[in-house]
């Protein structure tokens, strides 16, 4: 146990003393008991920088449960890192706003930030872990965590909805997830990622190579809402906002990034991995930017920006991989993907965060969300409009801000599909490029409506609830840090170069990119195609943002009907339906149907495996001799028992049972069963007696024997059922396989029991521990009977 | 013999299946009875059939059946026994209770859980 360890379990460990504080000191906001963690939890990986710098790794482990391979190992390198110091910095940040967002007295704040202790160990475990089933076991902590952060207000339904549903989507891809990890356990024999990446070579020629790949990816996709699993993203809104900036900006949705970024060395040697990252982020980035411009709600806009932001992400991992297939490094040309993607990774968590803040801040003072109802505010609240603009200009890609240093990067990464020749890139490829300048141009558009349609114009007072004014400080102190940062690192890109990007990129592509390598973001390219490409945004979004309301119709081109929220509703209500008319069409409540299941089932397995097998078999030899008083009684026996099946009276068919009772001692009689016949004679005796009283007892309105039906289906079943019974008797009988044990019985009863009785001494002597227990049924089925006519609970109630 | 033994275990079989598979809990009952008849003669004809003498050591016989299959059938026919009677009290009170015998009646829906 390390102190990794500790700091991967600290937030659990404090979530257990969070209600005791929420009680003890209810005078201060639970939060700044909280605060301090991820604060110290900062502190202490940014000490790590200067290892991962040096192109060092730190190692830990703790046993959990070696004897199956799974060991608590943590592991430090740059791309772990860069996560790390996201989640705790963010955290802390996002820690300190929500001590303001949410109300002392009217929130339940223990379970809030117990929730949120929850989850920012879970993934700290998930960024720091280097055995898979460690990493499954907090990929579904934080899906549990953030499941209890969307549901927080509980009353609300569509907050239960939303959690619903991230739940359903969010496990579903964690299981695929599971079961790649499996697979990848059967291939290399180990759950560790570095020794998976030491073996990828074997790994990649193995038959189960492909779907590890894909069930792997199904996990990432879901977590980081790409298409078409996006669904979940903009239904977590309604989650409070501190949450939404949290973990649906800028931590849990980039778990996916971070496993896609992490498992790279092992899978990005197959062109698949590269169509299929690249491909689905390119279609999340184009269709998260494009419905995002339709929301009227801010989160809305910012959930979709979102996960337009995560295609950007994921598609630029998968065009990295590419760099895989080229041995010669003309100065760094194809690897500039993978670093666009973690400068962009980190760009996006700033931005976004700061984003997610301005608009909780908005919802806080003006009371709604609504763009519709917004307006004007730039005179009210100067300081989270200056936030506000930041944020959304360094979305759309603007210099001086960092998402311009990145989306230029993104650009080049774009452009540079067009100079591979792998995988069909060549021809297809052309793709790339256009969809993400597309892409942009809407990503600037919505930007743009962030902007004017909250800040500019004129300020429509009478429909909001409060008169909107500025925040109060405290609120305020995150997202100013966070544009801080934006600016930062807009304008000295060179901080993060050698410190973070620089060894998380070699964690991503370690074949390649070593500490030797270099990565130098410079802010000015001079006249290059992608500044071009950004001007042609400008150009165009701005045209675009002005006519907004004449080609809006466009989104009503796509009936509701389409649309993958729909589908995943007919879908989930679809399922149950038809579990529900399935489990109807068998469940009737009929006893006489399910015998009817359990005959079939019987006939047709034991049938089709004698069958099968080959089993059948017959032989005449070491049979008894067939004397004439045997095919009389069985003569008499068939009679007696096909007959009760025809016979309409009650009465008639107890005489008959009774009869064939008789008939089978007398059988007894004749095959040298003595004790067997007096037995059944007086059970038989007994057993008519308690018949005919039911009988007699049977109401009198039914006492009018209703027809016998002969059903068919009925009749072909018990005829199955009798002549499997007759086939297995036969062919078992026709197999002798040893000889019985009773030669043993016979000699020893005399000389060791002392008796003479054989079947007797049997019973009490040998076999002593049979009559014992069936000496109990009888004494519980006595006293069953007793209580049955005795006990009368519900007369009781009437008559007392 | 066993043959025919066989054949006649098949005859009880079937009728006990048609018989279960019927309406009325009295005729279900009786199906259960022609069944454990069924059973009983399965096992005493699988032990093997008329080899030698009654199992008693006073017969002083070179043979004797196997006694071994006897002593189950003898607690296979008390636990019948036990269960049958259990069932037709159950029957019978189930009469008194609900005044019907009619399975189609006595459905468990979800209605009336």
């Amino acid at each position: 146990m390390s102190w990794i360890h500790l700091a991967i379990l600290a937030p659990f460990l404090l979530a257990i003393f969070i209600p005791i504080f929420y009680k003890q000191f209810r005078s201060i906001h639970t939060g700044w008991f909280v605060l301090l963690l991820p604060v110290l939890l900062f502190v202490f990986f940014l000490r790590f920088i200067p290892i991962t710098r040096n192109g060092k790794q730190t190692i830990q482990s703790y046993d959990w449960i070696p004897s199956l391979g799974i060991r608590f190992d943590v592991y430090v390198d740059g791309l772990s890192l860069l996560f790390a110091l996201l989640i705790t910095g963010i955290g802390a940040l996002v820690v300190l706003y929500s001590i303001y967002y949410l109300a002392k007295d009217k929130e339940k704040l223990n379970h809030f930030y117990v929730y949120l202790l929850l989850f920012m160990g879970a993934m700290l475990g998930v960024v720091l872990s280097d055995n898979l089933i460690v990493l499954y076991t907090f990929w579904e902590f934080t899906s549990f965590s953030s499941f209890l952060l969307i549901g927080y207000w509980s009353h609300r339904e569509r907050s239960r909805y939303g959690a619903q549903k991230s739940m359903l989507i969010t496990v579903f891809g964690g299981l695929s997830m599971l079961g790649g990890i499996i697979l990848l356990y059967i291939m290399g024999n180990t759950f560790s990622i570095r020794e998976l990446i030491s073996q990828s070579q074997e790994l990649f020629n193995h038959s189960l190579f492909i779907p590890a790949l894909l069930l792997i990816l199904l996990g990432a996709f879901t977590k980081s809402a790409q298409f078409p699993f996006h669904i979940w993203l903009p239904d977590a809104m309604e989650a409070p906002t501190p949450v939404s900036a949290y973990l649906h900006s800028a931590t849990m949705v980039k778990a996916g990034i971070y496993l896609v970024a992490r498992m790279s060395p092992v899978f990005a040697d197959s062109g698949i991995w590269l169509w299929l990252v690249a491909g689905f982020g390119i279609v999340t980035l184009f269709w998260g930017s494009f419905s995002a411009v339709k929301q009227t709600d801010l989160k809305g806009i910012l959930a979709y920006s979102t996960i337009s932001q995560l295609g950007l992400i994921m598609s630029l991992l998968g065009i990295g991989a590419a760099a895989l297939h080229y041995d010669h490094l003309e100065e760094n040309l194809y690897m500039a993907a993978t670093v666009a993607a973690i400068f962009h990774l980190i760009n996006h968590a700033t931005f976004k965060g700061s984003l997610f803040m301005v608009v909780g801040i908005v919802d806080h003072e003006t009371g709604t969300r609504d763009i519709r109802r917004l307006g004007g505010l730039m005179h009210f609240m100067p300081i989270t409009f200056t936030l506000a603009v930041i944020g959304a200009l360094s979305m759309a890609g603007l210099p001086p801000f960092n998402g311009f240093l990145s989306k230029e990067m993104f650009f080049t990464g774009m452009v540079r599909v067009l100079e591979l020749d792998i995988f069909n890139l060549d021809t297809w490829g052309i793709l790339f490029p256009v969809i993400a300048w597309v892409a942009s141009v809407f990503t600037f558009v919505y930007s743009m409506v962030i902007i004017f349609k909250t800040f500019m114009g004129k300020p429509q007072l009478e429909k909001l609830e409060k008169k909107p004014h500025e925040a109060p400080i405290g609120m305020l102190i995150s997202p100013v840090i966070l544009a801080s940062l934006v600016i930062i690192f807009g304008f000295f890109p060179n901080l993060l170069a050698p410190t973070i990007i620089e060894p998380a990129v070699t964690a991503i592509i370690p074949s390649i990119f070593g500490p030797d390598n270099h990565v130098h973001i410079s802010f000015w390219h001079g006249w290059s195609p992608e500044l071009r490409m950004t001007l042609g945004v400008i150009v165009v979004g701005a045209i675009l943002f002005k006519t907004l309301s004449k080609w809006n119709a466009i989104y009503k081109i796509f009936p509701e009907r389409l649309s993958l929220n729909f589908l995943y509703d007919s879908m989930l209500v679809g399922l149950e339906k038809f579990s529900i008319r399935m489990t109807k069409i068998f469940m009737t409540g009929f006893i006489r149907n399910y015998l009817v299941y359990i005959f079939l089932f019987f006939i047709f397995s034991l049938g089709a495996t004698l069958y099968t097998k080959d089993g059948f078999n017959f032989s005449l030899d070491n049979t008894a001799p067939i004397g004439i008083y045997e095919v009389i009684l069985a003569i008499v026996i068939a009679v007696a028992s096909v007959s009760i099946l025809f016979v309409k009276s009650r009465l008639t068919s107890i005489i008959l049972l009774g009869s064939v009772g008789y008939t089978v001692s007398l059988f007894f009689v004749l095959f040298r069963a003595p004790d067997l016949a007096l037995t059944q004679l007086v059970v038989e005796t007994v057993s008519v007696a308690l018949f005919l009283l039911c009988f007699y007892h049977l109401p009198k309105k039914l006492k009018k024997e209703e027809r016998l039906t002969f059903r068919l289906n009925n009749a072909i079943i018990s005829i199955g059922v009798g002549a499997i019974v007759t086939l297995i008797a036969l062919s078992s009988h026709s197999t002798k396989l040893f000889e019985s044990i009773s030669q043993y019985y016979i000699k020893a009863t005399y000389k060791e029991a002392g008796g003479e009785n054989m079947v007797n001494v049997i019973l009490v002597d040998f076999r002593g521990l049979d009559t014992l227990f069936e000496i109990t049924v009888l004494a519980i089925a006595a006293l069953g009977i007793y209580a049955m006519i005795k006990l009368r609970l519900t007369r009781g109630k009437e008559n007392g | 013999m066993e043959i025919l033994m066989a054949i006649v275990v098949g005859i009880l079989f079937t009728c006990a299946t048609y018989l279960m598979l019927s309406k009325s809990i009295l005729r279900i009952i009786i199906g259960t009875g022609l069944l454990s008849h069924g059973a009983h003669l399965l096992i005493l004809t699988m032990g093997g059939l008329k080899r030698g003498a009654v199992p008693l050591l006073g017969e002083h016989a070179k043979n004797y059946v196997d006694p071994l299959p006897q002593a189950l059938i003898l607690t296979a026919i008390v636990i019948s026994f036990g269960v049958t009677s259990f069932f037709l009290v159950l029957a019978y009170r189930a009469y008194q209770e609900l005044g019907t015998d009619n399975m189609d009646m006595l459905r468990g829906t979800e209605a009336n859980e």
